[in-house]
């Protein structure tokens, strides 16, 4: 009887140390899972951001001025246009 | 006495017994009395004390939720959140030496005086020192390691349109909730709903378990807009560059795909940037195609010849006594300024005759009239939900005169907003059927309802194109490649309930006229030049507006290249 209170004894005390050692790892992962997550955060801060860069950077306004004065780029008069017909093959100036 | 005779004989105090057993039976008693309070605190009412003893370490974080983002049809980014950082201070824990206060005013800028005198009221916990400033900035101040200071991450609007959109999408306050535009007209999706939850923070405040959600975040959607950010931007300069060149008060522009009633455009000037905290006056501010009415003039004839067309009273070929240019109703003259004996109808749309427009429409009754306007959507909010939209004014046919049946018939008495009238061009440009407008993309084709018969709709069309060829109004909306549709107008502005010699030109049009795939609607108010004809003023923004959107979306031609006609030395101005 007593030896197997004893065994009982070591039993508990067993679990409850492993109970403190899966908390703690618990514990210890939580800490990653919510590193990673700011990481993740910070990385959706970050895109958009860059999209909003990219936007600003995209504005149509700003593409044709680099367009027309630092490229020398310019409309086609309706002389300068030939359409090609899809099928045909053929180049027309309509 | 026998005290001291006592100790002499003893040498010991001999005391009386009772005294022992009562300070037995009281320290029984006060252990007791412990014993019961510790059972009573910790088993029968111990919810106070688990309370206070989670208090120590778990603690409640709101997350928070993004507000969604605003793109443009194609994905373009017209209205992004990106988190800034508030510095905030505690006054009563701040400590800082005089180099630091210099250098924080100079980060937040601030005057050191400014910014002292914000920290003196050491009674409150917490006081904004600066809001919303860029990450690199504040990451200065943390380098600063002042203690007390502290940052507190917000989140910011940014509108990479900048004036260009801003009209249309309006703008945020600084906690983030819309004030104008679509920022308000759609808060409910945009806007997120913060989450709370409750977890366990260790002694350095890092959250080391996550312990219960108690509500979960709710993200804000994104929101695709049915604009395209390439036309808006075109759109936006050629009205800007009419208004300045016409010295006029203001001009806006809508364009819209004729098809699906989608706007792919709406623009404003004299605009502001919505990136700028500081906001102008409420007349800049307003989206003044949406929210202002004006009397529409003569590009409201399509409908009266339209609904004449469709009860079979006239055919496009029928001539009307136009009275040589003077015609008199209920004591009323009505002028043309190119006086005629006579006109058919296609060349009283073609030359805007207000005689020619009056007598078809005095031909109909009352009820047709405005039951065909009305259909149109005249008189009604146009359904795309914008906030602050005017619903214009048609007033009730059954106290209609004959004169109002008449200057209403060539758009006087009358208010429209710019958006309506450029919906109510869809008839036109969907064989008789009205299309429902809006802002957000639509994934399938709306459907309309049918106000017209298909051959009404394209015999007004037919005429509407003479209205751009040499001899009509507007033969500046001509584009090359493509056949234009259209109507000018030019109205007397109303003041005070009086008519004065300041004008609005508009233009409507639609193009490839063979199969119209955009609409698009020009106003300019009060062109303070010469020239103020909607022919002369709008239809030139048309034009350009239209001719670039249309080889932008690929639209195949429809005419020759050559088509663009001479426009005759003098223009034909309508009545106005």
């Amino acid at each position: 009887m007593a030896r197997l209170n004893v065994l009982l004894l070591i039993l508990v005390i067993a679990c409850a140390l492993g109970v403190v050692t899966s908390q703690h790892k618990a514990r210890k992962l939580y800490v990653e899972l919510q590193k990673e997550k700011d990481r993740a955060q910070q990385m959706d801060v970050e895109w958009g951001q860059l999209q909003l860069e990219q936007g600003t950077l995209a504005m149509p306004a700003r593409v044709e001025k680099i367009a027309a004065r630092q490229l020398q780029m310019q409309m086609p008069q309706s002389s300068q246009i030939r359409y090609i017909r899809s099928g045909s093959g053929v180049v027309t100036q309509p | 006495m026998n005290y001291a005779a006592a100790i002499q004989t003893t040498g010991q105090i001999a005391l009386p017994a009772w005294r022992s057993r009562v300070l037995f039976v009281m320290l029984l008693a006060g252990l007791a009395a412990l014993l019961l309070r510790a059972i009573y605190l910790q088993g029968v009412n111990n919810a106070f004390l688990q309370q206070k003893g989670d208090a120590r370490y778990g603690r409640v974080v709101d997350i928070h939720a993004h507000r969604g983002m605003i793109t443009d049809r194609h994905g373009e980014p017209l209205a992004v959140s990106t988190p800034v950082e508030s510095v905030w201070a505690s006054p009563a824990d701040v400590e800082f030496s005089m180099n630091q206060l210099l250098n924080l005013a100079k980060i937040v800028g601030m005057t050191p005086e400014a910014l002292k005198s914000r920290l003196t009221d050491t009674s409150r916990e917490f006081v904004y020192i600066k809001r919303q400033l860029p990450p690199e900035q504040a990451e200065k101040v943390v380098k600063l390691g002042i203690p007390g200071v502290s940052l507190q991450r917000e989140y910011r609007r940014y509108y990479p349109g900048g004036e260009v959109t801003s009209h249309l999408i309006g703008f945020t306050d600084v906690d983030d909730n819309g004030q104008e535009g679509i920022e308000l007209a759609l808060q409910a999706q945009l806007g997120g709903k913060a989450g709370s939850q409750q977890v366990i923070k260790d002694r350095r405040g890092y959250v080391v378990e996550d312990v219960a959600s108690l509500r979960a975040p709710k993200e804000g959607s994104d929101i695709a807009l049915s604009i395209d950010s390439k036309i808006q931007s075109l759109a936006f300069r050629e009205i800007k560059q009419a208004v300045e060149k016409h010295r006029a008060k203001g001009g806006s522009i809508v364009v819209m795909d004729a098809k699906t009633g989608e706007v792919l455009a709406l623009a404003n000037w004299p605009s502001y940037n919505s990136n700028n905290r500081e906001k102008p006056g409420i007349s800049v501010l307003r989206n003044h195609a949406v929210t202002d009415l004006f009397e529409p003039g003569s590009t409201m004839k399509p409908f009266t010849v339209a609904a004449a067309l469709e009860e079979g009273k006239v055919k496009p070929g029928t001539v009307i006594d136009t009275a040589g240019g003077t015609f008199t109703v209920n004591g009323r003259t009505i002028h043309d300024t190119h006086p005629e004996r006579s006109l058919t109808v296609a060349q009283v749309l073609q030359k805007s005759s207000n005689i020619g427009t009056a007598k078809i429409a005095l031909g109909l009754k009352p009820e047709t009239l405005w039951r065909s306007l009305n259909q149109n959507g005249f008189g009604a909010l146009t359904g795309a939900e914008f906030p602050g939209e005017a619903a214009g004014k048609l007033r009730d046919y059954k106290k209609w005169r004959p004169i109002e049946q008449a200057t209403m018939s060539y758009g006087n008495g009358i208010s429209v907003n710019l958006l309506q009238l450029a919906r109510a061009y869809t008839v036109f440009a969907n064989g008789g059927e009205l299309k429902p407008v809006t802002l957000l993309k639509q994934e399938t084709p709306a459907v309309g309802v049918k106000v017209y018969s298909d051959a009404t709709a394209q015999a007004v069309r037919d005429m509407m194109e003479a209205v751009v060829r040499p001899g009509g109004t507007a033969p500046l909306a001509q584009i090359t490649g493509y056949r234009v549709a259209g109507k000018t107008g030019t109205a007397h502005k109303l003041e005070n309930g009086k008519y004065v010699d300041r004008y609005v030109a508009s233009f409507v049009g639609m193009a490839p006229a063979s199969d119209p795939r955009l609409i698009v609607a020009v106003m300019i108010n009060e062109p303070g030049g010469r020239e103020y004809y909607g022919g002369l003023v709008a239809a030139p923004v048309f034009g350009s507006v239209m001719g670039a959107s249309l080889r932008l979306l690929g639209v195949p031609n429809d005419a020759s290249l050559d088509n663009v006609m001479q426009a005759p030395a003098e223009i034909i101005g309508e009545e106005v």
